[in-house]
């Protein structure tokens, strides 16, 4: 699957430790609508483990998570 | 996928007063309520103080009796001796390193965190003895907080998956 992902918004949670990302994002994808894809920008590495919890409790789908360097994107589809 | 089922709530009591002891259990709070989580959380003994108007932008951490506790200059390990710590202004000196710390983590602050618990319907729960022990009222407490006693918290903790104590 090699599909490009096109997100319509990008939440920037570089610097932030947990809570904040998954306070972050939670606020964030109430934005969108359903369908739609949020990329999230992370430096904490707490936050790949956070964002599967977060992912399994909420439903909404992590489509592709990258890490360069330390910087972790995560394409997050709401899908409710 | 989602799954239908009922919605998790979790349980928590926050007995302690200090600024190092109120972020635990609002940590977790603000987390579940961000996971689509129920949350109570049971403010009894000094924990009542993070739920007091006054007492809530003061509360502070002490550096007496907490090896614990970090060395206040990361690049000189040495920890602050507990006699250090009684001396007039070393638990203000050691509330301020703590607040520098979380702020230069960019954490949010403890009324930010119970900002976000209450936003998602969080319930903040005063325990009633601990009111009358201490001699609070209800209007020292800040808004979005119900007073109740053990027995309801427990009833609502029965239906908790996840309980904790701090």
């Amino acid at each position: 699957m090699s599909a490009q992902i096109t997100p319509s918004r990008t939440l920037d949670c570089r610097g932030l430790l947990c809570p904040m990302p998954i306070i972050k994002i939670s606020n964030a994808i109430r934005e969108l609508e359903v369908g739609q894809v949020l990329e999230m920008l992370a430096t904490d590495p707490g936050s790949r483990a956070d964002m599967l919890a977060w992912e399994k409790h909420t439903g909404h789908e992590i489509l592709d998570t990258k890490e360069d360097d330390g910087l972790l994107r995560f394409y997050v589809r709401k899908t409710r | 996928m989602a799954e239908e089922k009922k919605r998790r709530r979790l349980a928590l009591v926050a007995s302690q007063g200090s600024l190092d002891m109120a972020y635990p259990p609002l940590i977790l709070a603000s987390t579940a309520v961000s996971m689509g989580w129920e949350v109570g959380i049971f403010f009894t003994f000094y924990g009542l103080d993070i739920i007091n108007k006054r007492k809530l932008p003061t509360l502070k951490v002490s550096a007496v009796g907490n090896p614990a506790m970090p060395p206040p200059f990361p690049s000189v390990p040495v920890q602050v001796p507990t006699i250090i710590g009684t001396l007039p202004g070393a638990t203000a000196l050691a509330t301020s390193f703590m607040k520098g710390w979380m702020s230069k983590a960019n954490m949010p602050t403890i009324q930010e965190l119970i900002e976000v618990t209450l936003d998602g319907d969080g319930k903040l729960f005063a325990c009633t003895t601990t009111m009358g022990v201490m001699g609070v009222e209800e209007e020292d407490l800040i808004e979005g907080v119900s007073c109740l006693g053990a027995a309801a918290f427990l009833d609502f903790a029965s239906e908790a998956d996840v309980s904790l104590f701090v």
